[in-house]
Order: C-alpha cells, then structure tokens, then sequence
C-alpha cells in the first residue's frame, strides 16, 4: 500500500512537468490553432539558461538572501525564454501567417531541429551536470513516503502557472483579446484587436512556461543536453492532446495523467513496455473521446 | 572538438603514410567515452610517431564523431573504409555501436579493433573483429562474485537499459553467476538509456520495495548518476554496482555524493602503482590536462597493438595485419598484459573501484 502512494507522488511530479510544458503547447494551438513544435527545445533552451545563470547569479546572494537569487534565475530565464519565444514566432511564423497551416506546421519542425543542432554546436552535445540552484532532499515527517523539494516545487508551480494563467485567459482584457482571435481572427482584428502584439505575447507566455519548466526538470533530473526537450515535448504534446487540445485545464489534467500511467507500468515488472503501455491507453481514451478529455468537439463547416 | 576534427581531416596524407580510422563517441551522452579513448589513441600514435612509425612509415588517423547515436558508426566506418581506404579500424567503447560497424569492417576485411567494446558478440561478427578489454561474460561475473564475497549480499535487485546491448548482456551473466552461487534476484526492472529516460522514481519505488542488500545498475554513467540520486531521494541506502560504463568523471559530477560508495568494475585505476600506469597516468595529464579513467588506457593500448601487430605482419595488408592481430601474446599494455585468444577477445584483469568525488579507490583486482 505504501508503495502505491509512492507511486502516486512519483507520478504525480512527473505529470507536474508534462502539465507545465503541455499548457504552452495548448495556449498557442488555442489561438492560433498551429502546433508549436519547437516548444520542447525552448523548454531545453530554459534548462541551459538555468545552467549558465545560477553560478552568475547565485554566489552574490548567500544566507538568507538565497530566495532571492533563486527568484532572479527562475525569472531571468523565463525572460530570456520569451524573448526566445517572441523572436521565433517574429521572424519563423509571423512571415507565414496567411499560408496553409501545413506550411507553418513544417517550419515548426524545422525551428525545433535548429534550436537543437545550434544548441550542440553552442553548448556542446554532451550531458551537463546541473548546478543545485535548491537544496533537493526529502522532506522529513512524511512517514514511509519521501517527498523531495523539487517534487514539490514542481507541483506548487504547476498549479501556481495553471490558475495564473486561467486568470489571464478568462478574467483580462488581454485574455479576451486571445479568446476572440482564437474565436475569429477576421472578426477580432476589426474590432480593434491588434493581431501582432497578441500573438506576440501568447507566446512570450508560453515560452516563459517552457523556461520555468525547463529549469525544475533539470533541478530534478540534473544532466542536461540539447536533445534532452525532444522526449518530454513529445508527451506533453500527447499530455494536451490527452486533456484537449487548446483547454488549460485539458493539459494539465492530460499531463497528470500520463505521468501517473508510466510511473505505474514503470515501476511494474512489465517496465520495459512502459512507453508503449502508457501509449496504448491513451489510445483508448482517444478512440472514446477523440477531442480529448475537455475538448469540445468542432464541426468543420464546408 | 569540431575544430580539431576538421584540422586533423584536412592536413595533407602523403602517400607513404599508413592511414587508420578511428569512430568514437566524441559528442552526445556517451561523449566523455569517445574523448577519453581517442585520447588515448592520440598519446600512443604521438609515442609510435616520435619513434619513428612502423615499418618505417608515419601513421595518421582520421577520426569519426558518431554522436553516440545508432546510425552514425555504419556511415563513420563506410565513409573510413570506402573514401579514406583505411588499413585498419580502431572502435568504439560502446558495444551497441561497434556491433553496427563490425560487420562493414568484416565485409570489407578491413581489420576493427575495438578498446573497449565488452558485449560478447561484438567479436562473434567475424574473424576480422578484434578488441583489447575483457568481455560481459566475464565482468558481470566479477560484480557478482563481489556483491557475494566482498559485499556478503544476497539479495540483488537489477535495474536494466534495455536499449543498450552492453546492459542487458551483462545484467544476464551477472545474474547467471549470482543464481548459481546462492544469490536471489529480488527484482528486475529496465528503463530506456541513451537520454530517453530521466525519472527512474518509478522502478526504484518498487526495487525499494523488494528490499535489496544491493542495486546492479550496468548501464551509462549519465543514467547511474541520475539513478543514484533518485534512489537515494527516495531513501535507498544500498550500494548501486556497475560495470566498465560507470567509468567516467560525469559520473560524480551528475550523482554527487549520492553516487559515492557504490562501486564498478572496469579495466584499470589511475591509482594503481604499476609504474607502466604510473608512466602513462603522468603523460596523460601533461598533455591533456585531465585524470585519465578507464577509457583513455584501451584507446591507447588499442593503438599500439594494433601498432605492433602492422609491424609483426610487415605489411599493411589486410589479412596478414589480422594474422598478426590473432597472434598477440603477453603484450604489456597499460591495461593489463593482453593476449588476444581464439575467440579475439583479450584475456586480463578487472580491478573493482569504489565510486568517491575525490577519486575513485581501488578496492579488489579480480583475476580471469
């Protein structure tokens, strides 16, 4: 039974990540309803910021002072990811707006291959140990269970970026703003909506999402590579397809899940098919609800 | 690394010069393997060139990064063997890769000679396929015998890569042994190696759960790394074992203490007092400014057998170069002395270090 609930956190934390970096996944196909391929290497990119920020950063704020250090890392880095972000969509996207979305699908993909072959030229292709930004031990008074810092920084994140965002969406004028693009961007446009800077922002956003997620996971699993965003994409992809694509809450539902899945078959004797496992139930979901958990199903009209 | 590949590719071969190739892992998870022995590599051919080449002729390498990935050694070794008409082949350390290059070395019969390439079946590929280290049958063995003997644990847990050759041959003869002589297996899981999996917390909860005395994880260092401090996270206290794959200073950079004390077979210590070692552990790091591990010894006892036997055979002739190969006997490498036996494999012995940030100790040496 305790190893049960082990299981659940494990999975939990894992889901924590794929929800994290699912929801920029989501955000972007919610307005411009285009897959951005390249969000798992600006998540990569986010880990090498982290990588090369915190010993610039971290020796000038010992003691008590630490937070604060940590804070300027975990914030210069979602900076440094949005900028990313913003550029990538400036210079790869924005020039295809009016074609076919498989034009701009396909450049996605090339974008994500540069960031990861001009991160191997830049930062080497080797794996790189993390720096400790925090300290990662297990929290005591937990019984039989470990819990780990970072397993819990992860999560509280997570859910901290989820109601943000919802706030965002739902409750500000700029949130509206991607409500009515997503809804009609014609129609949007002449109302006044300035296409550009909310595009530009959706984003700035999501990439500053992959940043912060970027950097837990290396607090977690702390060797880093430029490839190492290809994997996690691809499931957090499945995680807001899983959750419906284009809903918030659809991805971090859909991450939890697939987390909780591939601990469970991981740490069973069948491990070896983890993947496949893992894979073959969201298949099963898919075939009972094929827009996902919280999708709603669209009617194309011809 | 890029830049001096391209310099070494560009320097002009004269036609008395016998070219070899080498691929190796110079980039990607495995990178420090690639590094370490094309160093290796690099010190004896500095060695045999200063003394003058063999057979009166300088030798020059041209070296292959494969990435550490599955594809690139068939297109390193094709492009060494059919642009570059190597004589000879020196690679790899990983046994997945150098199973994909062997049979274009057999094909071509274009002798291979492997450092560090320990999976059984690499020289089965044929009787061009050669290689300077001990084999998995052997090695898995020693850790068995250890986490009996030294370590008087019964109860082993094994924690696989399934994608990697190396692995999963020796987590077979590890357990063959281990059966045989009392031990109980008390779990087996596996994960995907290579930087495909990063969250082990899975596997180990339920490893944890079986209560070992001990983990055998023969993977990479990259993943024992991360492993161990997961497992520890989860507060495993056992020693993790491992094999030659361990071998490599990311090992401590990525687990950090958490990885200290658990302990590896591999081919040589830097701290061993032999002074041939003690010779080669100096000129190592006047040169490359960096401690030597396991890999950098095989890339360079590779490259002076493969040296000697050119020399023995008297001729770059492919055939009469592997006749020689065959023939080693009782050469004393940094290693250990290797006599290649009819299977090509090298007969030596295995020292166990005990995993430190400060430098790894030397705990047993095992005899075949």
């Amino acid at each position: 039974m305790m190893q049960f609930w082990q299981q659940v956190i494990n999975g939990l934390s894992l889901g924590a990540f794929y929800a994290l970096i699912a929801l920029g996944y989501t955000m972007v196909y919610g307005v411009l309803r285009f897959i951005n391929f390249a969000h798992g290497d600006v998540f990569m990119l986010g880990a090498f910021s982290g990588y090369y920020l915190t010993p610039r950063v971290l020796p000038h704020f010992t003691g008590a002072m630490a937070p604060v250090g940590v804070a300027i890392v975990l914030v210069g880095t979602m900076a440094i990811c949005a900028i990313v972000g913003m550029l990538i969509e400036r210079l790869a996207y924005r020039p295809l707006r009016r074609m076919p979305k498989l034009t701009v699908l396909i450049t996605a993909i090339g974008v994500s291959l540069f960031l990861e072959y001009a991160g191997q030229f830049v930062f080497g292709a080797d794996p790189k140990a993390f720096p400790e930004l925090v300290p990662d031990r297990a929290l005591e008074n937990t019984g039989p269970l470990t819990i780990t810092t970072t397993q819990i920084a992860a999560f509280v994140v997570t859910l901290l970026l989820l109601v943000g965002l919802t706030y965002v969406v739902k409750r500000t004028k700029l949130g509206m703003a991607m409500r009515a693009l997503s809804n009609n961007s014609t129609a949007a446009a002449l109302m006044g909506v300035n296409i550009d800077t909310v595009i530009s922002f959706t984003f700035g956003l999501g990439s500053a999402l992959a940043g912060a997620a970027g950097i837990l996971y290396a607090l977690s699993y702390p060797s880093i590579d430029p490839l190492m965003g290809v994997l996690p994409g691809i499931k957090a992809f499945v995680a807001a397809v899983l959750g419906g694509i284009g809903s918030i809450p659809g991805a971090a539902v859909g991450g939890i899940i697939l987390g909780v899945v591939e601990t469970f078959v991981g740490g069973s004797p069948f491990s070896t098919y983890r993947d496949a496992i893992a894979f073959a139930i969201l298949i099963i979901i898919l075939l009972f609800r094929p827009a996902g958990l919280f999708g709603k199903m669209q009617v194309e009209k011809v | 690394m890029a830049f001096s590949l391209v310099l070494a590719a560009a320097l002009p071969i004269s036609a008395q010069d016998i070219v070899l190739g080498q691929y190796a892992s110079l980039t990607g998870s495995e990178a420090t393997f690639g590094i370490n022995s094309s160093n290796g590599v690099a010190l004896a051919l500095e060695e045999v060139n200063s003394k003058g080449g063999v057979l009166g002729r300088k030798i020059k390498i041209i070296t292959e990064d494969d990435q550490s990935k599955p594809g690139q050694p068939s297109a390193a070794v094709k492009k060494l063997i059919s642009s570059d008409k190597v004589t000879a082949v020196l690679g790899e350390i990983a046994s997945s890769r150098s199973l994909e290059a062997a049979p274009i070395c057999q094909e071509a019969k274009v002798p291979m000679v492997s450092p560090g390439a320990t999976n059984a079946r690499v020289t089965e590929v044929g009787d061009y396929i050669f290689r300077v280290c001990f084999i998995d049958p052997f090695q898995g063995t020693v850790m068995a015998k250890f986490a009996l003997d030294n370590l008087k644990a019964t109860k082993v847990a094994i924690l696989t890569d399934v994608r990697n050759d190396y692995s999963v041959g020796l987590t077979q003869y590890f357990k063959e042994y281990f059966e045989a002589h009392g031990g109980k297996i008390v779990a087996e899981r596996s994960f995907s190696g290579g930087g495909t999996d990063r969250d082990f917390r899975a596997q180990l909860t339920s490893i944890k759960a079986s209560q070992p005395e001990a983990i055998f994880v023969p993977g990479y260092y990259t993943e024992a790394g991360l492993i161990a401090k997961q497992a520890r996270s989860l507060g495993i206290k056992v020693p993790l074992l491992g094999g030659d794959g361990w071998d490599s200073p990311k090992l401590s950079e990525i687990g950090g203490t958490a990885i200290d004390g658990s302990y590896f077979s591999t081919h040589f210590s830097p701290k061993d007092e032999n002074p041939k070692v003690q010779d080669f552990v100096k000129r190592y790091q006047a040169k490359f400014n960096a401690m030597p591990d396991g890999m950098a010894p095989l890339g360079y006892d590779a490259m002076m057998v493969l040296a000697q036997a050119i020399t023995t055979a008297g001729s770059t002739d492919g055939s009469k170069i592997r006749d020689a190969l065959a023939a080693v006997k009782d050469f004393e490498g940094v290693t250990g002395k290797i006599t290649i036996d009819p299977k090509r494999n090298a007969t030596k012995s295995a020292v166990v270090l005990k995993v430190s940030g400060k430098g790894n100790d030397f705990v047993a040496s095992v005899a075949p």
